[in-house]
């Protein structure tokens, strides 16, 4: 066990290498140079010149690369010059609303899929089970930043009920006294997740409930609820830990276009933001922020699935 | 036993029959898949009449599938509305009309205008046509690209393999969508440029599914037999692992398609799609969503029906070909 948290550590961070050299060249594939991409189209060749000599940009590729890492490892993600100001401390303000976000709607999520994915294993292939797979699956082929602006359509200038932008506090706090702005963008996010985990949660289920522990419980005499809850729950809610962890990229997208659906003041929103005024340092330091909390997120699913299920041994 | 379909019920039977065969059984006795071979041979040889080939067999139980026929159906209606429709309702789709902006449905106007005086259910045939040929474009040049590097990974394998494989690894952990806007932002894509990028995005998938197939076809005798022939790689992946995966390879391009249409989509929604001179599905819904406050719902639902019709039918042909291939399996 130890042994195999310790590889899955090492891989990790191999790919987190890969991901930094992918990153690297990415920025130096900018159109014209860093320097031009940085500086607008218009700079002339001292500037240009003086703005290499400052950030080592004449000096060999390979020093280029340590200097980024260097400046990676020391929290520096780069800096923007569109906003003045640091991609760490553009992401930082940013950061905990997204949170709060995020939060949100994966507790949404999984307090309605889990449910429903019962529901589903337990009344397979009949009516109900139908309904809501083919639910599901209209749902999951839904471009999200539509789910987001159907939602708006109808509950806002329809029926007039809920808000149709998100909260502007620029504090968590704020933005949780303006609860109801926060519905709409939860639902979004919500509702394309629920899709998903129910699905898993379904077929999660039904493998449970095909085991022959399953069997043996029921000729013990265990009532249906017994076996359901005390049984077939537990071992079913361990693939959906790990769906979790597994999830972040789809969800960390889900946010980008929920939160420029509903023009709430996110990381997401920073993302397209710095795609709309070409702030390349915004767009890569954020990129790269991401794929680490994928890293992470597949990091301690692969670890948390060690851990939850005893019966697997590395 | 191995040259007749059988109906689900005689599949299970022969499942059974199967138990009495020894493991050293003779390929042939084991039934459709394991004397595969090499399937693009019998391609070749007229497929009619090979009955029973892995591939015949799953296209029957694809066609006996409800969901398949379902999905083969919205997708049929929806490129006959897309290609076809055009001709039969013609409608002006090239020049801006602003006399014409915004009207409700009507007679003239069966679904309305949009804020240009474009006809709506014209537009959405026309904008239907490039949405639907970008996904299948983007969906085939990742199935395609993902396929032989999958397959060349796994042929290489040892350090190789492992190099490929990483780099997979790294692109898979930068979320697509990220990766999608990065690189719009970075070369402002036309037409093919687009294709590249969505295809980009997209050839992970397929890249790791087919090196796992053929991670277990290359210890298969016969590709081993190949090798000691003196067969080179380049043959052992065109004509003995591509072949062998394509079922693999079939499913996943369906999902890669629907997925090309929805990220198409969402770029255009962000205003990082293609121009408006190629008019497509996102950029009808982008357009429609700056007139929402203003109760110009048909400019909303038309498009977004669309993009959901098609993702369904691509997920539903998808699905299908999983289970058939499943029952194939189950039938060996």
């Amino acid at each position: 066990m130890t042994g195999y948290v310790f590889r899955r550590f090492l891989q990790s961070i191999v790919v987190l290498l890969l991901v930094t050299i992918i990153m690297f060249v990415m920025f130096h594939l900018l159109p014209g140079n860093p320097a031009k991409a940085e500086l607008g189209p218009k700079t002339n060749p001292a500037t240009v010149a003086a703005f290499d000599r400052l950030n080592g940009f004449n000096r060999p590729v390979w020093y280029q690369f340590w200097v980024y890492l260097d400046h990676l490892a020391h929290g520096n993600l780069g800096f923007s010059y569109v906003q003045n100001a640091s991609v760490g401390l553009l992401f930082a303000q940013r950061f905990p609303k997204t949170i709060l976000l995020l939060g949100l709607a994966t507790i949404v999520a999984i307090a309605v899929a889990i449910p429903l994915g019962i529901l589903q294993a337990v009344r397979r292939n009949k009516f109900d089970d139908y309904m809501l797979t083919g639910t599901s699956f209209v749902l999951y082929s839904f471009p999200t930043f539509w789910l987001g602006i159907v939602l708006i359509e109808i509950f806002s200038i329809s029926l007039h009920i809920l808000p149709p932008t998100a909260p502007e506090g620029t504090s968590v706090g704020a933005i949780l006294s303006d609860w109801q702005g926060m519905i709409l963008p939860v639902m979004t996010l919500a509702l394309v997740s629920i899709a998903a985990y129910s699905r898993y949660m379904r077929s999660a289920m039904i493998d449970s409930l095909a085991q022959d522990y399953i069997r043996t419980a029921k000729a013990k005499g265990l009532s249906q609820k017994a076996i359901l809850f005390r049984h077939a729950l537990r071992n079913s809610l361990i693939p959906m830990a790990t769906l979790i962890g597994l999830s972040i990229p789809a969800v960390l997208s889900g946010a980008v276009i929920t939160e420029s659906v509903f023009n709430y003041p996110g990381v997401g929103l920073l993302f397209v933001q710095a795609a709309d005024s070409e702030d390349f340092s915004v767009l890569l330091g954020l990129t790269l922020v991401a794929a680490i909390g994928v890293i992470i997120g597949n990091l301690v699913a692969d670890i948390g699935y060690a851990v939850l299920d005893p019966r697997i041994r590395y | 036993m191995a040259d007749v379909i059988r109906p689900p019920e005689e599949g299970v039977q022969a499942l059974e029959e199967q138990e009495f065969y020894p493991a050293g059984a003779p390929a042939a006795a084991l039934g459709p898949l394991a004397m595969d071979g090499d399937l693009s041979e019998r391609f070749e040889g007229g497929e009619a009449h090979t009955t029973g080939s892995p591939l015949r067999l799953t296209l029957q139980t694809f066609v006996e599938n409800k969901v398949a026929i379902a999905g083969m159906a919205i997708l049929v209606l929806l490129v006959l509305f897309c290609f076809v429709g055009p001709h039969i309702y013609v409608t002006n789709q090239k020049t801006v009309n602003p006399a014409f902006s915004n009207y409700p449905p009507s007679g003239a106007h069966p679904l309305g205008t949009d804020n240009e005086g474009f006809d709506v259910l014209g537009r959405l045939m026309v904008a239907g046509q490039s949405s639907i040929e970008i996904g299948l474009a983007a969906g085939l040049c990742a199935a395609i690209f993902g396929t032989l590097y999958g397959a060349a990974s796994a042929v290489a394998g040892g350090a190789v393999d492992n190099v490929m494989m990483r780099i997979v690894d790294a692109l898979y952990s930068l979320p697509a969508l990220f990766l999608l806007i990065l690189l719009s932002a970075i070369f402002s894509p036309n037409l093919p440029l687009m294709i590249l990028v969505l295809s980009f995005i997209a050839w992970l998938g397929p890249a790791r599914l087919v090196r796992g197939e053929a991670l277990s076809l290359r210890t298969r005798e016969y590709v081993q037999a190949v090798k000691v022939a003196g067969g080179t790689q380049t043959r052992i992946v065109m004509r003995h692992i591509v072949p062998n995966a394509i079922g693999t390879i079939m499913v996943n391009t369906s999902f890669l398609i629907a997925d090309a249409i929805l990220a198409l989509a969402a770029l255009s929604y962000l205003g990082l799609g293609l121009p408006d001179t190629t008019p497509t599905w996102g950029g009808m819904l982008s357009n429609g969503t700056n007139v929402i406050y203003d109760g110009y719902w048909w400019q909303l639902y038309p498009a977004g029906i669309a993009i959901v019709l098609t993702v369904v039918a691509f997920n539903f042909i998808g699905d299908a070909l999983r289970d058939s291939l499943d029952v194939r399996l189950q039938r060996r």
